[in-house]
């Protein structure tokens, strides 16, 4: 009877839509409250940028101060050099770590015994698992002085490796390291991509004569090239990020001048060196538009450039 | 399939080699752990364990700050993926209703967030206006929704056929029971793999508490390791140039550090097995875009 006067005229009214979801509203509830204070309050205390922070004040109170932290941002040497590390840390990992998990994917698909497939993708998967602090400490104690690898190049009669105090190498470790541990990981989306294949496609390519490789170029990627796409917008997006829990984990002063970037700098600035809450709320700001300008940008030569499905 | 051919042999072979660079850090520091000074001194290169000694283990678990440490991130670990669950899972199931009005606006919001954020010093700042810092829930509270889980899992409810839970409405279940007596019980796949996933997250946390806390006996055993791994490399780089040459107190250290990083990676090599086969099916089904 409820259901017929809420009916009627065919139409269901607003109101009656919201009543008849109430238990839903009830189990959105803390995930909203969630988000309103942990990333919207927040959000609202990036006006800090354009104030001169003071602490008994608090962040409403402080007094406005006229782009005196941009000014003393773009004035700032140590940003300078944070934002090109950031920059050449990211275009580094989109030119080196980002095909890695495609290859991987496409190559652990060409394998015929699935078992040992699942023992590689138990492997290479694993290291995702194991947080930043951990394998800090595990690649520090192999890179040391007495580690396994000195050891090695003693015993070939070489010199001592300083790939963590040097500041090229402490780059492509920087890129190693992090395909260690993503790799196996970020393939498994390709994986799953490769998996929605139709077997037979394959099976009429080989009768007609294509090789492994012919295969793999007609069948395999147009598929992942979608999935591809789609990551390499999100990763685009998130060009000024730079990788702040590895970096942090693993730098030393002796490689700042390369690995500084510009997470790194917010944290030392505000709780090493105590630049000022409102200079580094500023650097977090600039950092936070710029990505968000570079995901749309990236989506829009996606979908118009290259004609691929975009993001949205 | 005759083609079993050399090029399968050579993927294989290259795969393995793969994992067998992929693994060996984690062995080195398992033989590293149970070494003593001696077997470093005499052995050259540690590749094979030249012994068994636990001295490194007893001397962790003997020292008070690792064995709190472990406790602190267990019941952390615990709660906080009990709560991580709970509120994603009833989040996602709501999102999951497209006739749910305003339900656009609530997940246009929830995205919005993974594109944008206030940067480190308003979120510090909103933290401690919380008053959370000395207390274990800033492990718990601000790390409650994970925006890329709660995608996974509602594009998971999304592919559920609505007939199961209407047959439930007609004998009379409201939307929260057939959540919990329905919708969980055949959501199995992806609630055993999202579950994995912020477990190894609150069990991994460094940051947070790092920020928040600095009443050592509240620490969590990632922040004792890191702090452990800082102060190493402290001492090593103070220590004069003859100890170096010794390398005496090096290598002893390097034990107990290798020990702590097994105690930490163990509980995750433990359950990983068994949910690994949960978790391929489950990214499968959940990263339908929807």
């Amino acid at each position: 009877m409820q259901n017929a006067l809420r009916y009627k005229n065919g139409k269901r009214s607003w109101g009656a839509g919201v009543r008849r979801h109430k238990y839903f509203y009830l189990m959105v509830l803390p995930m909203v409250l969630f988000y309103l204070i942990f990333a919207y309050v927040p959000m609202y205390g990036v006006v800090l940028a354009f104030k001169e922070f003071n602490y008994s004040l608090g962040i409403l109170h402080s007094p406005w101060n006229q782009f005196q932290n941009f000014h003393e941002v773009f004035g700032s040497p140590d940003f300078k050099t944070a934002f090109n590390n950031t920059l050449l840390i990211s275009f580094g990992r989109l030119l080196i770590e980002f095909p890695m998990p495609i290859l991987l994917a496409i190559l652990l698909n060409e394998m015929r015994s699935s078992g040992l497939k699942r023992i590689y993708q138990t492997v290479f998967t694993f290291p995702h698992f194991i947080s930043w602090v951990v394998l800090s400490g595990i690649i520090t104690s192999l890179l040391s002085d007495q580690g396994v690898l000195n050891q090695l190049l003693e015993a070939f009669g070489m010199g001592k490796n300083t790939i963590l105090f040097n500041n090229g190498s402490f780059l492509g470790l920087l890129f190693a390291s992090n395909i260690w541990k993503e790799a196996g990981w970020s393939a498994i989306i390709y994986l799953a991509a490769i998996a929605g294949i139709n077997p037979e496609l394959y099976e009429a390519a080989s009768i007609d004569g294509a090789n492994r490789f012919q295969q793999i170029k007609a069948i395999t990627w147009p598929v992942l090239r979608n999935t591809a796409a789609i990551l390499l917008i999100l990763a685009v997006g998130g060009v000024m990020n730079g990788g702040f829990d590895q970096i942090f984990n693993l730098y030393n002063p002796a490689v700042y001048q390369r690995s500084d970037i510009i997470d790194t700098f917010v944290y030392r600035s505000a709780f090493t060196d105590a630049t000022g809450f409102g200079f580094s709320t500023t650097v977090g700001l600039l950092k936070s538009v710029i990505n968000f300008a570079l995901l749309f940008g990236a989506n829009f030569i996606v979908k118009h450039g290259l004609k691929e499905e975009g993001l949205y | 399939m005759k083609r079993i051919s050399i090029s399968n042999i050579v993927i294989s072979l290259v795969l393995g080699l793969l994992a067998v660079v992929a693994v060996f850090p984690f062995y080195q520091t398992l033989v590293l752990s149970f070494s003593t000074i001696l077997d470093k001194k005499s052995a050259g290169v540690l590749i094979f364990p030249k012994s068994f000694d636990i001295s490194a283990y007893r001397y962790i678990f003997l020292q008070g700050k690792v064995t709190n440490g472990l406790l602190i991130s267990i019941v952390v670990t615990v709660l906080g993926t009990m709560v991580n669950m709970a509120v994603t899972t009833a989040g996602a199931y709501a999102l999951s209703k497209k006739t749910m009005p305003g339900r656009n606006v609530i997940f246009t919001l929830v995205i919005f967030t993974m594109f944008f954020s206030g940067g480190l010093i308003p979120y510090y700042l909103t933290i401690q206006g919380l008053h959370l810092q000395n207390n274990l829930l800033v492990m718990i509270l601000p790390t409650a929704v994970n925006a890329f889980y709660l995608i996974l899992m509602k594009n998971f409810f999304s592919t559920i056929s609505p007939a199961l839970e209407e047959s439930a409405k007609i004998d009379g279940a409201n939307d929260l029971s057939i959540l919990v007596r329905i919708v969980v019980p055949v959501s199995l796949p992806i609630m055993a793999t999202i579950t994995l996933f912020y477990a190894v997250d609150r069990w991994n946390e460094w940051w947070l508490p790092m920020l928040f806390i600095n009443n050592t006996s509240l620490q969590p055993l990632q922040l004792v390791l890191r702090d452990a791994i800082t102060n190493l490399s402290q001492t090593m780089n103070s220590t004069t140039g003859s100890q170096l040459a010794a390398g005496v107190q090096n290598v002893y250290a390097d034990s107990v550090k290798s020990a702590m990083i097994v105690v930490s990676a163990v509980p995750i090599l433990l359950v990983y097995p068994f949910v690994q086969k949960y978790f391929n099916a489950g990214i499968m089904i959940g990263s339908v875009k929807g």
